[in-house]
């Protein structure tokens, strides 16, 4: 066990409303780990809690075996990446780098400055101001600024959602990259379930201020362990109390199988999405399910017969 | 974080405590006193000096002080709301203009005031224009009247109603004049029903930023009323000069702040923007 | 709406004439030979008279220094008072803040001066430059909240978060970021100050001691007794200084 960040039953109550309940979490030295939920979950609030920013209003939280929660966030040896980066407007992009550095009066500076600046990318534009450089290079500064100060553990709140979508996925690469090359670990907060299973060693779901499942996100999408981190990792048919996830619904004229999983339905729309295809049926109750298929299948039409049907092992079940 | 803060409004705490509050909190007591014999203040506590300002020379002054503001508040308006009009819709010169309604008031309001003397008086340049022009035979009486008092108020306060007013049709969404445009309403109609309803809190703050400051003028209706056109503020720095009554001059003072007090209670509302 | 087009742009005219044009024609006869509203030829005596006058003078610089010590004063104290209300509530001190603001001049002028006078029964003092700059004080420091805060709503407050973050404590913080991001309305708020000081006649009058006597008395005082050539050219020159100050002001102010 190498935790480098834990959390034990952390709470914080605001006046109007508890924003993190009882969330107990573990994050091990130079794990990528993934913090996941809808807004509103509480994520960024357990964020702050780590940073300092806020105070719990319950619980411990640790950072190396060490109790950190009444520390303010210049005495914590954790960095937030932003999610609109904060860079200081009056400060060249080498100044925003080394102001951690200068605050603590530490040596080499100029030379720690170079090594990041280029280690993100981003040699050359030392005297540029925030203003005069693009969003993703804004990010990077911001990556430089707080990997500079080599923290126990890299906080950053929704990285990719104030870059440009075509950017997304390269910078995903990028960051996943630059994690693994300079070992520390990164703890960062997303509502997109995508990012979150393409980039984490590790991911938590929240949900309303509660910690519902920790995981690798083989385990979080393949055995959900509760309806919400069911629904929320991807999308689900719910016939009854059974989930299956629609790439597994199969869908045929006639019927495959004998047992309950198996059932009749009618067609309302089949819809093209280039890389496969996606039928709507309605069940005998009323119920829709969402089967995808592949192009090569024969097209099936709306109002035509067809079986829906499922292996076992493909099934969730929730109680 | 909270440490730090408080220790930056201490400052401002000390001065509002010792030369704005601490002040008021003595005007207050002298309001209750009695003058003295040879002016000033002395025992006993009375209300005499409330009393004494249901006096009709006295309403008549509060009566006038009101009216004179009320005027000057109603001309800024409608002079005011063009005004406003053009620069919101003047696209890139916006600031140009702004800034030229905004220059002339931060530049001196003694001076501003003088400059109507200058023009106003019996020897000044509009009268001397006019019977040069032969349209007049005699100077008219231009100053020291009600009408100087309310000329020279509105050329002292009109960009205080315009920078409010600026502000709301700026935020106004044309697409709204167009609808009611499109619905029928001629350019009238839509002015009443449409633009000057969404206008309002700009109204209010326009009045609110005229009308408080007109109510309780000094220098104005001093210079320009020359003493026929007496004013609250007049009468207060009356009472505290030469007739060094200063009972009476604490009350009329008071009497003004609750007036003040009242007329913002009524007028702010809590989604009026705040300045502070 | 297009229709009023043209008649609203002549009457923007005709309205910024009517707010420039008292002010212009103060200044064209500054320059005026003769002291009556006849033109009689260009002159620069009045200037010479202004100039020369030791009233004038002695009166100026009291202004002067008055308007230094308030602005240098107010501006510290109000940055850090519009720095302490930003993202925190202090009801009361706001609520004294906006009375200032809202409070007859005369009835400010009034009160202090008779805080002053009772307060003189304690300490041998009298009126004088020290009260002056005291009251300036007093009404300057809403004016520089004021601006220095509407500056401040323009700044992220992450930015503070940040710094903190990157291990500036709290001082650090506002000394190194968010102070030097504001500083442009700090500036500007200085120079207002410094104009509403300046130009304050109806408190100075009241509670100016015989020896602080300000260039808006002296103005007062002689345009009391009547229109004077002199106060022309005094108002120009300071219409173009106050001008020139609310210029720079106001372009730091969105910098």
């Amino acid at each position: 066990m190498n935790a480098v960040l834990d959390l034990r039953g952390v709470s914080k109550h605001f006046p109007t409303h508890a924003a993190v309940k009882a969330v107990s979490l573990s994050i091990e030295k130079g794990e990528f780990f993934a913090l996941l939920g809808p807004s509103g979950c509480g994520k960024t609030t357990t964020l702050r809690l780590i940073a300092g920013f806020e105070e719990p209003t319950e619980g411990e939280i640790r950072l190396n075996g060490a109790n950190i929660h009444h520390l303010k966030p210049y005495q914590r040896n954790v960095s937030t990446v932003f999610q609109n980066y904060a860079l200081f407007p009056h400060l060249t992009v080498r100044q925003n780098v080394e102001f951690g550095l200068r605050r603590r009066a530490e040596n080499h500076i100029d030379k720690r400055v170079r090594e990041v600046l280029e280690l993100v990318q981003l040699a050359g534009k030392e005297i540029r101001y925030p203003s005069e450089i693009s969003g993703g290079e804004r990010q990077r500064v911001a990556l430089a600024r707080s990997l500079v100060l080599a923290p126990d553990i890299l906080l950053l709140d929704e990285p990719l959602s104030a870059l440009d979508p075509n950017l997304r996925k390269q910078v995903r690469a990028e960051l996943k990259e630059l994690q693994r090359r300079v070992g520390i670990t990164f703890l960062f907060v997303t509502h997109d379930q995508e990012e979150a299973l393409s980039m984490a060693d590790r991911l938590g779901v929240m949900s309303a201020g509660e910690l519902q499942q920790v995981g690798t996100p083989e385990e979080v999408y393949l055995r959900p362990k509760s309806r919400f981190v069911a629904s929320f990792l991807g999308a689900m048919n719910w016939i009854g109390d059974i989930g299956v996830r629609p790439e597994v619904t199969r869908i045929a004229r006639e019927r495959q199988r004998q047992d309950e999983r198996s059932r009749p339905a009618t067609v309302v729309r089949s819809t093209f999405l280039g890389n496969c295809v996606h039928v709507e049926a309605n069940l005998a109750d009323g119920q829709t399910v969402v089967a995808e298929v592949s192009r090569v299948t024969e097209p099936f039409a709306a109002g035509d017969a067809v079986w829906v049907w499922w292996e076992s092992g493909d099934e969730l079940r929730f109680e | 974080m909270n440490r730090l803060r408080a220790w930056f409004l201490a400052p401002s705490w000390a001065v509002m405590l010792a030369l704005f509050l601490a002040p008021l909190a003595i005007i207050l007591a002298y309001s209750f006193l009695t003058r003295g014999t040879y002016g000033g203040i002395s025992l006993p506590w009375t209300t005499e000096s409330y009393q004494r300002l249901a006096d009709p020379i006295y309403l008549t002054i509060l009566w006038r002080s009101f009216w004179i503001a009320g005027v000057s508040t109603v001309f800024c308006l409608m002079l005011g709301f063009p005004l406003a009009l053009f620069i919101s819709r003047s696209g890139k010169r916006k600031d140009l203009y702004l800034s030229l309604v905004m220059l002339p008031f931060w530049t001196s309001f003694l001076v501003r005031t003088y400059a109507w003397m200058f023009l106003l008086r019996d020897t000044g340049l509009i009268n001397t224009l006019l019977e040069k022009l032969g349209l007049i035979h005699g100077p008219m009486p231009l100053l020291y009247n009600d009408g100087a008092v309310i000329l020279g108020l509105v050329y002292g306060y009109l960009p205080f109603m315009v920078l409010p007013l600026y502000a709301t049709l700026e935020r106004l969404d044309r697409n709204l004049l167009e609808a009611s445009a499109d619905l029928g309403a001629r350019p009238w109609a839509t002015l009443m029903h449409v633009m000057v309803p969404l206008c309002a809190s700009g109204i209010r703050a326009g009045a609110i930023l005229v009308f408080i400051p007109c109510l309780g003028a000094y220098l104005t209706p001093d210079l320009l009323g020359g003493g026929k056109s007496v004013m609250i503020g007049n009468l207060i720095q009356n009472q505290f000069t030469t007739a060094r009554d200063w009972p009476f001059g604490s009350a009329v003072s008071l009497a003004l702040m609750a007036v003040v007090m009242l007329l913002l209670a009524a007028l702010v509302r809590r989604n009026d923007e705040g300045l502070l | 709406m297009k229709r009023g087009g043209v008649g609203l742009s002549v009457y923007a005219l005709a309205a910024f004439l009517f707010l420039h044009l008292p002010l212009l024609i103060l200044a064209a006869f500054s320059f005026n030979a003769s002291r009556f509203t006849v033109w009689q030829g260009f002159s620069l005596r009045w200037y010479a008279a202004a100039l020369q006058d030791s009233q004038l003078i002695d009166a100026s610089w009291n202004s002067l220094i008055i308007a230094a010590v308030a602005t240098v004063v107010s501006t510290i104290i109000g940055t850090l008072c519009a720095y302490g209300l930003w993202k925190r509530r202090a009801p009361v001190l706001t609520g004294s803040l906006y009375l200032s603001l809202v409070t007859p001049e005369i009835v400010t002028g009034i009160s202090l001066l008779a805080f002053y006078q009772w307060i003189f029964r304690f300490l041998r003092v009298q009126l004088g430059m020290h009260t002056v700059i005291l009251a300036h004080i007093s009404f300057s420091i809403a004016y520089v909240v004021i601006v220095v805060m509407a500056r401040l709503r323009t700044v992220d407050a992450q930015l503070e978060e940040a710094a903190l973050d990157l291990g500036a404590n709290e001082w650090q913080a506002f000394r190194y970021v968010t102070l030097p991001v504001i500083l442009p309305g700090v500036i500007a708020a200085a120079l207002l100050a410094f104009t509403v000081s300046f130009d304050d006649y109806v408190i100075t009058s009241l509670v100016a001691g015989v020896d602080s006597e300000t260039l808006p008395m002296v103005i007062y005082a002689i345009a009391r007794r009547g229109v004077n050539p002199v106060v022309n050219a005094i108002s120009a020159l300071i219409v173009v200084g106050f001008g020139g100050l609310i210029l720079i002001s106001e372009r730091l102010r969105t910098r």
